[in-house]
């Protein structure tokens, strides 16, 4: 057999060797050799309608898997409508490798048709991008991407290949090492900081587990829950971190923040020990920063050293994997536990009772009506029909917290949510990732009546593929949250928000020829759900809801997390 | 106050956008850059003099150290280095100044790289602070024309010239060469 081969079979050859199953993408002329290699390749090839999605997708499945998730697009405005998949999971340290066809190399500069200079472009918009010029250098470059992508913080990494790369033809032989010297990985965790911080657990009257996104990125959820058992300690999870512990688990508390329970974030203000667990202190958890967290000493375990320090500087530092440092962690606490144990529980029991009380002060309730539907409500049905089990994906807003409140996730990788950019039309993208990587699984897409509309484009994808993603809109004929903040924070003035448009969901569905319906009365909430789960393609379903419904809990802008609003406030006049 | 960092960059295409790239993204301007190959080929040093803000100077070490290309970073503002800077300057010398611009020049250790009769060129190498003070001479003596080379760094601290750290590689023994790290440990 002769090893000569194209520089798009050795590109496939090496997704196949990354153990890559699909690729979502979107073919055009520069990459047009790459799909002729597709032809008679293993890897399935997923046809999306819009590269944006293609990102979104590749996503969805990396978050539903911790897999690399892998999308393409062609050169120029394809390449440039990746960018916001790109920044998005940039700033959800989501593992995707983004493979981009480029004009050919003599003609890179010269304005050529298509062109765009997108290793320029991602440049920022990435943790690291490659503009392949030599063919010979194709096999190590994509190993490299998908190392980078999937170690140490994972994120987007985007190789850009000329047409004349992917049409070239040398001799392949595999890659059996990536040397990079600049690339830091730091795992292990310092065992003296370790063990001072099991020290530092034991010796705190109040501590609390703060944990995130990272417990999820490095598989450490049952490390984790052996922290929180071991010490009694109670726990409050991030947006990216929900399902990190079970919902239903006992030591957990809820969501912090912006829209975060009453409970979680007085914990986090009367907390004498946070142990911060692959979170970067963002500010819609802190709020008001100087005023996070006042009492508490602070343990932050990143894996990132960037992230140490760049918001709330902390007492012990730990720079590793989550999942290593807990196993040392663990281990040192559980050796410590005997001796000092006994020291603070009453302390604790006490600590712990304030929690309860807090919760009981100001449960997080969602609000159900007999004469419309509210959102809220929209939810616990979800939730009912999920169980804790259910993949449920969202784009930004207010149906976002609804879902972050109100649905229970007991596994880790089941909600799948664009936190840290807050990208619309994400969540339906998402969500036909997360149904090709888990096609056991019930997807639900919840989406706003806003989002949709940016992904309406993916009902084809839908239907073309089969995909049984159920999609809620959550429509209330307005871009909520933004509405939301006009209401309170520019006394009322709407301007820009009202969506009074919105298609025919039935025939919006019928002309896609996939099954949806609207509803607008409680009653039919239930049955319209349990009819959608049943129905073994996807599903639309239009919920109308209470259109003015705003999300609560809430902390203003600026103010500290425990200076709470539960219901709506005096609007605030916008000074002149 | 000016920050200067030294860096250790791997020698790619695109190493030294993505160091600017975390200052241009901050709105910094970029007092002086310099970049040269190192004796390796494969590497690069690059000393790039920058006013940021004293808050967040640590982070901005620490968001260029992340990048993948760049092998070591350093803050060489406080710490002891030599900082050096190269200028030359081209000034008109009509006869009756030509001496009192030499006597200038053998001052501040310039040397003349060219003469003719129009006037003198000029090198000197020195202590930034110091090149200012010749360049402002020089500026006296009328018509004149300068470019700097922005400063160059070295940092006389033992433990900061090592150029081969641990480096993460896929393959065998992966335990091994994962830094233990706590911060810039």
């Amino acid at each position: 057999m002769s090893n000569l081969m194209s520089g798009a079979r050795m590109l496939l050859e090496c997704l196949i060797r990354e153990g890559a199953e699909c690729i979502f993408g979107y073919p055009g002329g520069v990459t047009l050799p790459l799909y002729d290699a597709m032809y008679e390749n293993p890897i399935r090839h997923v046809l999306v309608r819009h590269e944006e999605n293609a990102a979104f997708a590749a996503q969805g499945y990396a978050m539903a898997t911790g897999k690399v998730g892998v999308c393409c697009a062609t050169s120029g405005p394809g390449a440039t409508n990746l960018v916001t998949g790109l920044v998005n999971a940039l700033m959800d340290s989501t593992p995707i490798v983004a493979i981009t066809g480029q004009v050919a190399t003599k003609l890179i500069g010269s304005d050529a048709f298509q062109e765009a200079d997108t290793f320029g472009i991602t440049r920022s918009c990435t943790k690291h991008n490659y503009l392949v010029k030599n063919l010979a250098d194709l096999p190590q470059i994509v190993h490299e991407a998908f190392y980078i992508a999937s170690t140490g913080r994972p994120g987007p990494v985007l190789v850009d290949i000329p047409k004349d790369v992917f049409q070239g033809q040398a001799r392949y032989s595999p890659v059996s090492a990536i040397h990079l010297p600049g690339y830091k990985v730091y795992t292990e965790g310092h065992t003296g900081q370790i063990r001072r911080a099991a020290q530092m657990i034991w010796d705190a009257r109040r501590p609390l587990v703060y944990a995130g996104g990272g417990i999820i990125a490095s598989g450490a959820s049952a490390e984790l829950q052996t922290l929180v058992e071991l010490t009694e300690t109670p726990a409050v999870l991030t947006l990216m971190g929900l399902g990190a512990l079970p919902s239903e688990h006992p030591n957990f508390i809820s969501m912090p923040g912006m829209h975060g329970s009453y409970a979680a974030n007085m914990a986090l203000t009367h907390s004498d020990l946070l142990i911060a667990l692959g979170v970067r202190f963002d500010d819609r958890v802190t709020g008001r920063l100087s005023s996070f967290a006042p009492h508490a000493k602070v343990i932050h375990v990143d894996i990132d050293p960037a992230e140490i320090g760049k918001n709330r500087v902390p007492d012990l530092p730990i720079v590793g994997d989550a999942r290593r440092v807990l196993q040392k962690l663990n281990k040192f606490l559980s050796e410590m536990a005997p001796a000092a144990a006994p020291v603070n529980a009453a302390a604790r029991q006490a600590w712990w009772r304030q929690i309860r009380q807090w919760k009981e002060e100001h449960p997080l309730t969602p609000a159900v009506s007999s004469s419309e539907i509210k959102p809220q409500h929209v939810m616990l049905e979800i939730d009912r029909l999920s169980g804790g089990q259910a993949i449920v994906c969202s784009d930004v807003g207010q149906h976002q917290m609804w879902a972050a409140q109100f649905i229970r996730f007991n596994q880790p990788r089941l909600w799948i949510n664009s936190g840290g950019l807050g990208s619309m039309g994400f969540g339906l993208p998402a969500a036909m990732g997360a149904q090709f990587a888990r096609p056991d699984k019930l997807v639900f897409a919840i989406v706003g009546d806003g989002g949709f509309q940016m992904s309406i484009p993916e009902l084809a994808t839908l239907a073309s593929y089969g995909l049984p993603v159920k999609i809620v809109v959550v429509n209330n004929g307005y871009l909520g949250m933004v509405r939301q903040w006009q209401e309170l924070f520019y006394n009322n003035r709407l301007c820009a928000v009202e969506l009074d448009t919105f298609p025919d969901a039935e025939k919006l569905a019928a002309a896609y020829g996939i099954k949806g319906r609207t509803i607008d009365r409680p009653e039919q909430l239930a049955p319209a759900l349990r009819e959608a789960v049943e129905e073994p393609g996807p599903y639309l379903l239009n919920v109308r809801v209470s259109p003015y419904e705003n999300v609560y809990p809430m902390v203003p802008a600026g103010s500290a997390i425990d200076e709470m609003v539960f219901g709506p406030l005096e609007p605030v006049a916008v000074p002149k | 106050m000016l920050q200067v960092i030294s860096l250790l960059v791997e020698n790619k295409p695109g190493a030294l956008m993505r160091v600017t790239g975390v200052l241009t993204a901050r709105g910094y301007n970029i007092e002086s850059l310099t970049v040269a190959r190192t004796l390796d080929p494969s590497r690069s040093r690059m000393t790039i003099v920058v006013d940021v803000d004293p808050a967040l100077r640590s982070l901005v070490i620490k968001q260029m150290n992340r990048l993948v290309n760049v092998i070591q970073v350093s803050d060489v503002t406080d710490t002891r280095a030599v900082v050096r800077e190269m200028v030359l300057i081209r000034v008109r010398a009509p006869l009756e100044r030509r001496t009192a611009i030499l006597k200038e020049a053998e001052i501040f250790g310039a040397r003349v790289i060219d003469s003719s009769v129009e006037g003198f060129a000029l090198e000197a190498t020195g202590d930034p602070e110091k090149l200012d003070e010749f360049i402002g001479i020089m500026q006296s003596y009328g018509e004149f024309e300068v470019t700097r080379s922005g400063r160059v760094a070295m940092s006389l601290e033992a433990t900061k010239l090592k150029l081969s750290p641990p480096v993460p590689t896929r393959s065998g023994t992966n335990q091994s060469q994962i830094t233990n790290g706590v911060l810039n440990g």
